[in-house]
């Protein structure tokens, strides 16, 4: 009895068992979804909230990860930052809100790992008002745990949110003191190590914008990247991926969409520096969450669709 | 002075500005320029906190439907512009950020803000799963064409996608569902989204042009205002 | 109220009190401020809580939580406006005293007295709240309109419109050896010849009959017809595409929004 406990106990977790059982319950009440559709009976949107929320919370409690391989459009932005030498000045641009935040903020702070890993000079900025707040939590979960060697107007620095969305942009694309006097804690541009040789935009060797919304890369695209021919790169959320697909790679190198871009950068981050094998990975945390949710709404769809068919033919024979 | 006045300046600055694109020593002028433009947008900022106070003191004083909740939005108003005006329990002096991390107004915006404006948008999730059931029907060949498109780039967005058809052999591998759905993104979705872009793209240049040679005036509203 | 109202109010406020209690003894050790730090957490899953109530039906938790973001992100952008172009970009530019006063770097060769031009324009601007001095309004408008449309003029016609068609203009034979070499090479792999060709063909084809549909000086009759045709089928994958996408975003939220609940929250996950 103690030696098949010892070889089953290590085998079948409480984990697993909760894996197990959320999946089957899950797929008990989409097939009880099902059959009650299919008489034609009501059914409340409050349950097919609550499937969507079982679908979510069962991989939260009891957590299954894949493994992510870059796919070409990500590839290409991690290899531009792989290939810069170190002291390159890349610029971040927090476009994002709290809204957008669980896409995009795990993206921010894998650059953050990658960029100040292979000693690269980074500058921070926002289009977003919001993006200032966003930033602390890049410097509160990465830049002072992970780096605190990293000084503040040395190795980076922040300057914070200025209003005026493109406005912003078409200035700083010629002059960046301009509209830049001082960094966000009003350090005078001149005394900032970060901008030692850089002018404008046109001397940056990166610019990455984070967001998803407008004022964001597509601006960034339109008054910096085609004037100053500088590359520009993007990670944003999902929602507005596929609108920048006609950008890339001519006028966009590379482009992280959605949780799945950011758990593929962060997964190609992990292989390629093992230090960061126990940094926090929430794109790759949140892969499995998506994946059973997406199953779900699939399964909604498939669903809903028998269903309409099924009435559709009962409607026509009588 | 009405119609005439805004109708120049709108012209003035547009024209100023393309200008600038073209003459490099008019590049210092459309900069600052600009910079008034930005200077302005943070009027435009007090003009919003201006009309949300004067729409929720008048239904207030009216005592209109829900007016309790107005109290809510004034205090939550006030009480987020002393943080962030007076920099309150900011660990440096006036200089330092009014974000900084311990301050009264990054507390608000990390335990305030974030959390209402995250959730506001997270709701969209249950109704897109709602209306996944309820609406998203293969009526015709359009509706159809679409479903199976969302299908493949849903499927190939997951790892299960992979697990799917990870047996097909490389010479094939277009049928593998996550390369269909990269395909499916750098054909199709691109060719689309460009059409749309380049019809916006004219879209804008047309009615650029319209509002700098003052053809397009509705943003004047009319002269009763 | 009603009774029920009552009780849910109460068990609300119990619920929250216990939360409070549980959190800030959770925090004792960690921080200094732990019972702030318990309210805090505590407070923030209220109001994730509350706006999530509207799932259920509009309620006052929702009605509260919606009214308390509309009146605290009005003030944030205020905020934020003002210190970083106002006290940033305006003062430094305009005034030594209010410079120093502000301790933000006063740079002499960057005075410029046509900074109080922004500065009229704004206070114009803000006439809007008053109802007989409203039209003077018009003329910031007309500033922000004015310097909208130049800005974008240039930069659309040349980003959205020139680069895109160039874009398009792609080889319809990539790498072609002579019909041999393709026929012996031919494979269906997505980083093959024939994937490549099949792509640019697409994209050529696609963004020509899309356009096409959204030609409307022109019947959709004949071929012009069917080439519209084709442009809607291309358009329906692309919304497709889009809505498969759109569906991973909203669940990234909300798995975000669980996150915090379980981790932050309740401590259930680690």
């Amino acid at each position: 009895m103690t030696v098949h406990n010892s070889l089953i106990l290590p085998l079948v977790t409480f984990h697993d068992v909760g894996m197990v059982v959320s999946l089957l319950a899950i797929a008990a009440g989409l097939i009880w979804l099902f059959i009650r559709s299919l008489k034609g009976m009501e059914v409340d949107r409050r349950i097919i909230f609550l499937f969507i929320f079982a679908a979510v919370a069962a991989p939260l409690l009891f957590p299954f990860t894949f493994s992510e391989k870059a796919t070409p459009v990500v590839k290409a932005l991690f290899n531009k930052v792989e290939s810069l030498p170190p002291g390159s000045h890349v610029l971040l641009s927090y476009d994002f809100d709290p809204a957008m935040a669980p896409e995009v903020q795990p993206m921010a702070n894998a650059f953050t790992r990658h960029c100040l890993e292979k000693g690269h000079k980074v500058i921070y900025m926002c289009l977003f008002a919001t993006g200032q707040g966003q930033f602390e939590e890049t410097m509160r979960d990465v830049i002072a745990p992970e780096f605190p060697d990293k000084v503040d107007g040395v190795d980076y620095v922040n300057l914070g949110y200025k209003a005026g969305n493109e406005g912003v942009l078409n200035v700083i694309v010629t002059d960046f003191e301009k509209m830049f006097p001082t960094d966000v804690n009003t350090v005078p541009y001149d005394s900032i190590e970060v901008f030692k040789g850089i002018k404008s935009c046109k001397d940056l060797d990166l610019i990455i914008s984070i967001g998803g919304g407008r004022p964001g890369i597509k601006e960034w695209v339109l008054f910096v990247g085609d004037q100053a021919d500088v590359p520009i790169a993007t990670g944003v959320a999902a929602v507005v991926a596929p609108q920048l697909y006609p950008y890339y790679p001519k006028q966009l190198l590379g482009l992280l969409g959605g949780i799945k871009g950011a758990a593929e950068y962060e997964s190609e981050l992990v292989r390629n520096y093992p230090r960061f094998k126990d940094s926090p990975t929430p794109g790759l945390k949140m892969m499995g969450p998506q994946t059973l949710a997406h199953m779900v709404i699939m399964s909604f769809i498939v669903i809903g669709n028998i269903i309409f068919f099924t009435q559709r033919r009962r409607e026509r024979k009588s | 002075m009405k119609r005439q006045v805004p109708l120049f300046i709108t012209f003035f600055v547009g024209t100023l500005l393309i200008l600038s694109v073209f003459i490099p020593p008019m590049e210092n002028l459309g900069e600052n320029f600009t910079l008034f433009f930005d200077i302005i947008a943070v009027f435009a900022f007090f003009l919003g906190g201006g009309n949300l106070l004067r729409v929720h003191f008048k239904k207030l004083s009216k005592k209109k439907r829900d007016w309790q909740y107005s109290i809510v939005t004034i205090c939550g108003f006030f009480f987020m512009l002393a943080a962030g005006l007076f920099k309150i329990g900011n660990p440096g002096d006036i200089a330092s950020s009014v974000t900084a991390e311990g301050s009264l107004f990054q507390t608000i915006y990390t335990n305030m803000f974030v959390p209402l404006g995250s959730t506001m948008y997270a709701l969209l999730g249950f109704f897109v799963a709602s209306a996944s059931y309820r609406a998203f029907r293969a009526k015709n060949r359009e509706a159809t064409i679409l479903l199976i498109a969302a299908f493949i780039i849903l499927l190939g967005r997951t790892p299960f996608g992979t697990m799917l058809t990870v047996w097909i052999p490389d010479s094939m591998s277009i049928a593998q569902i996550p390369n269909l759905a990269i395909w499916i993104m750098n054909s199709f979705n691109l060719a689309g989204q460009r059409a749309i872009l380049i019809g916006i793209g004219l879209g804008v240049v047309s009615m650029s042009l319209r509002l700098i040679l003052g053809v397009e005036r509705t943003y004047l509203g009319d002269d009763s205002a | 109220m009603k009774k029920a109202s009552w009780v849910i109010m109460a068990l609300v406020t119990v619920v929250f009190v216990v939360s409070w209690i549980a959190k800030s003894s959770s925090y004792n050790g960690e921080t200094d401020n732990y019972i702030a730090q318990g309210f805090l957490v505590t407070f923030a899953a209220f109001l994730t809580l509350s706006i999530m109530s509207f799932l259920y039906k509009d309620n006052p938790f929702y009605k509260f939580a919606e009214h308390l973001f509309v009146g605290i992100s009005a003030a944030f952008w205020m905020c934020m406006g003002f210190w970083s172009t106002i006290v940033g970009n305006l003062i430094p530019r305009l005034s030594s005293s209010l410079s120093e006063w502000f301790k933000v770097p006063y740079i002499e060769s960057d005075y410029n007295i046509a900074f109080y031009v922004p500065v009229v324009l704004g206070i114009l601007l803000l006439m809007r709240l008053s109802s007989k001095r409203g039209w003077l309004s018009r003329w910031p408008l007309a500033f922000i309109v004015g310097t909208t449309a130049g800005l974008n003029f240039i930069r659309y016609l040349r980003s959205d419109f020139i680069k895109q068609i160039s874009a398009t203009l792609v080889p319809l034979v990539v790498d072609w050896q002579g019909v041999g070499h393709f026929f012996s090479t031919f494979s269906l792999s997505a980083s093959g010849q024939f994937v490549a060709i099949v792509t640019n063909w697409v994209v050529f084809l696609g963004v020509f009959c899309g356009l096409i549909y959204f030609f409307f000086s022109k019947e959709h009759t004949g071929a012009f017809g069917r080439a519209s045709r084709v442009g809607i089928w291309v358009l329906m994958i692309t919304f497709g595409a889009s809505f498969g996408y759109t569906v991973m975003g909203r669940i990234s939220l909300l798995v975000g929004r669980i996150t915090f609940l379980f981790k932050d929250w309740l401590e259930i996950i680690g």
